[in-house]
């Protein structure tokens, strides 16, 4: 925090402060270190952002250019890239389509359905599964779960066959594409559905029992006033969770048994990679430019992640004008 | 308000106030039958548990919001079959994470002892050994993480609140957002890549850890602080203004004091957060088997480092070191609970402005 | 449309807090009932027990009668839902739905029941409930617009016609203006001298020229100390109730020698 205390931009004199006394100017100067400091530990995170981006390209960039034949794989960097690419947005998403309506449900139940006694204690439990640490959840996904899902794959297999995802053979051991989006939901629903409840709560008393006293039955009522008034919040709760399962690392390590292929099938044993489980895997025993191979697949993650907060975001204040923050 | 018959007018069943009613039993006793059937199809038929599980929720699904239909009408049903939905819901949910607490607390005990919590790896190849290093390790780079962290946070989120307009206090709001999606392995690769220009390729130490786990802590921290911050009532602020005190004592002496309680507790929260990261300190960080009490030389070992060399690499035999990997989980485990159970004393003991 | 209401030793208690003991009163279908007195006296707590809403707070009941020309609201196999479907609410601050436009909170209550969902058929309604309301040459042209985008007498012009566009019999208010500048607060009474005509109206106020104003009766509620429920005191004609009250406390409270 070494920025100079002195003016910036948007800073302390755009708000129009209470007019300060004209004597005991001194602390007019406190207010001004006050306020550098402040806006200073702002700019730090512009700074950080700025330097995660400028890092990772510079540490990356040998990769982006090498002749194919020096990268791992050997076909250079894009071909090396592609497969953990789909593994990761396969896994995200699949997590997503799990943990979006299970997290809202959660949350509902936990703001308007469970008596307000036991609310409180169940809402703590979620939150405290939120911290779980993702080696944690990966030694559970190995151990307990992926055992469990065998004869469901199998039984998937047997019936959805003809669907790609489900074309099998199923996997002896259960760690699978599925199995890592399952451990991956797990993981992401508290704080999915921590979020949502947040919005929920947040609802105006006045607009429920606005819509009660029209007749609504509680379900109506959540209709009406409790998820049009959360949506901004709920994608953005989704933004965080797809993020997260984005970048999950160590659970996604532990549980899949990766290849480097391109393949729909969610049961099968052979599974992409993604990118992050492979820079965890990879990463402490290489050396040279496949170092600078996996910082580089690592600014692909990156880009990927801020691509999908930046179109959250735009969601989110598209429909500003009918959010309600107002109400 | 004279008007003719319009599309709302009444139905002689809603005309009527009580209209057919489910007796209270009635949802106990569905889902009890529900839950003998799928109990006898799994002991008589060996039918497989989640098999089971999958068709009783479905069960539920249609005969509950199916009877309210037959006796109370359709706007009946239609809301059973949300309480259902949304009961359901939170029932599955709570079945992965109850399993993983037993799991991790059962295969965690065997090897929670007093060696495992005072010995390091030095020279163990099967049995014994323990996760000091690592505990010491993670203890050091969390801490130091919080001291980087806290105040960058604290003060972002002040700006935010109390200074912040136009376009620069924009960008860091929807900059903050795009930190807290940063993937943490991302945070570590940067945390290299920052080291390594100075130190060489082979960098590896407990700072960097700090500096990656800061990373993800401080987004964590400017938005609960931010959201504090905000719960202060702005009177609070104007009283102080109309006594004639700065803006910047009034946020010392009046906002910062009566958020305390909150930013507390969002900090212990984000604490709990990032302690259990592992991505990022298994790239700058490293792992080493020896205690290493100096963040600024050479490899630290940290808890989840540690669970997850003990399961991939455990050694010879490998029980010993799954063992090992389970007790550290556990360990790992019992600080987060234990930093929860902290934030919630805290926010009890000054009465946070959020409970509601 | 507009029915009668008998309450019969109503009692209303929050766990194990009675909050109003023993209410009895009658209600008169096309006229406006008045309720006053001080603060936590009990007034709204009792005018929420006429179509339930108290119970939205986890623990509350009653006992007693409260009886909408002929039916019970408390009687067994009674659904708060569909009672709420016949007597609606205006509240303290206008709450129309910020998510849905000026038509869309017209229609919300209609919509609930899955009817009226042809077009002509509603836009029909939302007219009717708008200009009953006083409210549709000031928003005919921007029904689509949010509506919360009106100005504070607008929005409460807006949950009135919602109120009144389901068609209920009895129109509780909860001090309806007590957020609103004065004239917008005349719109309000002027509005509620009109509807007067079709409705029972209740009205919850604090203030004792409105109740002196617009209402044909006025019961006055008093409390005897902090943790003491609230009782009706006096209720009679509202010229009466001004002039010459039976009861010295109704007496005190109406020459604002308290409350």
């Amino acid at each position: 925090m070494t920025t100079p205390a002195t003016t910036q931009v948007g800073g302390p004199l755009d708000q129009g402060p209470p007019a300060e006394p004209r004597i005991g100017s001194r602390n007019r100067t406190g207010d001004k270190i006050f306020s550098g400091t402040a806006t200073a530990a702002g700019i730090t995170i512009l700074v950080t952002l700025a330097g995660i981006a400028a890092f990772l390209l510079y540490e990356g960039f040998p990769a982006l250019v090498a002749a194919p034949e020096d990268v791992p794989g050997g076909e250079g960097f894009w071909p090396y890239v592609q497969p953990l690419l789909f593994g990761t947005v396969l896994a995200a998403v699949i997590a997503l389509i799990i943990a979006a309506p299970l997290s809202i449900g959660i949350a509902l139940f936990i703001s308007h359905y469970a008596p307000r006694k036991i609310a409180a204690p169940l809402g703590y439990l979620v939150d405290l599964l939120a911290a779980v640490p993702s080696v944690v959840y990966g030694l559970w996904g190995i151990f307990f779960l992926a055992p469990q899902l065998v004869p469901v794959f199998q039984w998937l297999e047997n019936t959805l066959g003809f669907l790609p995802f489900f074309e099998g053979p199923t996997s002896a051991t259960g760690r699978t594409m599925l199995t890592a989006g399952i451990v991956l939901a797990v993981m992401i629903l508290p704080i999915m559905s921590g979020v949502n409840r947040e919005v929920f709560l947040q609802t105006p008393r006045l607009q429920e029992e606005a819509a009660l006293a029209l007749g609504a039955t509680r379900s109506e009522m959540i209709r009406m006033t409790v998820l049009p008034f959360a949506r901004s919040g709920m994608v953005s709760g989704a933004m965080l969770g797809l993020g997260r399962a984005l970048g999950e690392t160590l659970a996604v390590a532990l549980v899949l048994s990766p290849a480097a292929v391109i393949s729909f099938n969610l049961i099968g044993s052979t599974n992409s990679s993604t990118i992050a489980a492979n820079i965890a895997l990879n990463f402490p025993e290489s050396s040279g430019l496949a170092v600078n191979t996996l910082i580089a697949t690592g600014l692909v993650l990156f880009t990927l992640t801020f691509v999908v907060n930046f179109i959250a975001r735009a969601v989110v204040a598209r429909r500003k004008d009918f959010s309600g923050a107002n109400a | 308000m004279t008007t003719t018959t319009t599309p709302t007018d009444l139905t002689a069943a809603e005309a009527s106030l009580s209209q057919g009613r489910l007796p209270r039993w009635s949802t106990p006793a569905t889902v009890a039958a529900v839950v003998v059937l799928g109990a006898l199809a799994i002991l008589v038929l060996d039918a497989p548990v989640p098999l089971v599980v999958g068709l009783g929720v479905l069960a539920l699904l249609v005969a509950l919001p199916a009877l309210a239909w037959v006796v109370e009408g359709r706007r009946r049903a239609n809301d059973r079959m949300w309480t259902v939905l949304v009961t359901i819901a939170f029932a599955l949910a709570l079945l992965p994470l109850l399993s993983l607490m037993i799991t991790v607390t059962q295969n965690g005990l065997a090897r929670f002892d007093w060696e495992f919590l005072t010995t390091d790896m030095r020279g163990v190849l099967g049995e014994g050994g323990g996760a000091l290093h690592a505990i010491v390790g993670t203890l050091i780079i969390t801490g130091l993480a919080t001291v980087i962290s806290v105040p960058v946070g604290i003060m972002t989120a002040v700006y935010l609140v109390e200074y912040g307009r136009g376009r620069l206090a924009r960008a860091i709001t929807l900059l903050v957002d795009v930190m807290t999606g940063i993937p943490s392995i991302v945070a570590g690769l940067f945390a290299f890549a920052l080291f390594s220009i100075f130190f060489g390729p082979s960098v590896r130490f407990g700072i960097g850890g700090a500096v990656a786990l800061s990373v993800l802590m401080i987004p964590v921290v400017v938005r609960s602080v931010e959201e504090m911050l905000k719960l202060v009532p702005n009177e609070l602020r104007e009283a102080s203004y109309a006594l004639g005190v700065s803006q910047w004592r009034t946020i010392v002496r009046v906002v910062l004091p009566t958020a305390a309680a909150g930013i507390a507790t969002g900090v212990t929260l984000a604490i709990a957060r990032v302690i259990g990261e592992t991505a990022p300190l298994l790239i700058i960080t490293g792992s080493t088997n020896i205690l290493n009490t100096d963040p600024v030389d050479g490899r630290m070992s940290s808890l989840p480092i540690f669970t997850y060399y003990s399961y991939t690499i455990p050694g010879v035999p490998p029980e010993f070191g799954v063992e090992r990997a389970w007790a550290a989980a556990l360990t790992l485990f019992l600080i987060v609970m234990l930093l929860n159970l902290v934030a919630r004393v805290l926010s009890r003991i000054f009465g946070s402005p959020t409970s509601r | 449309m507009a029915k009668r209401i008998d309450v019969k030793d109503l009692d209303i208690y929050y766990g194990s807090f009675r909050a109003v003991e023993g209410v009895t009163m009658s209600i008169e279908p096309r006229s406006i009932t008045a309720l006053i007195g001080p603060s936590g006296c009990g007034k709204s707590t009792f005018l929420r027990s006429l179509n339930r809403m108290h119970e939205v707070i986890p623990g509350a009941r009653v006992s007693g009668s409260v009886i909408l020309d002929g039916q019970d609201l408390y009687g067994a196999g009674v659904d708060p839902v569909s009672v709420r479907r016949h007597v609606g609410m205006v509240f303290q601050r206008p709450n129309p739905f910020p998510t849905m436009s000026i038509y869309e909170n017209v229609v919300a209550g209609m919509r609930l029941n899955g009817r009226g969902t042809r077009k002509a058929a509603m836009d029909e309604v939302v007219e009717g409930a708008l200009q009953g309301a006083n409210l549709w040459n000031e928003v005919k042209d921007r029904l689509d617009r949010p509506g919360s985008s009106l100005s504070g007498g607008q929005q409460q012009r807006l949950c009135i016609a919602r109120a009144i566009a389901v068609k209920p019999d009895v129109l509780l208010m909860d001090e309806p203006c007590s957020a609103l500048d004065p004239i917008s607060t005349l719109a309000i009474e002027d509005l509620m001298d009109q509807l007067k005509k079709d409705y029972t109206i209740v009205i919850v106020t604090h203030n004792m020229q409105q109740a002196a104003r617009v209402s044909d009766r006025t019961g006055f509620f008093n409390i005897a100390g902090t943790g003491q429920p609230g009782k009706l005191i006096e209720m009679d004609e509202t010229s009466t109730m001004f002039s010459t009250p039976s009861n010295q406390a109704t007496e005190d409270y109406i020459s604002g020698r308290f409350g």
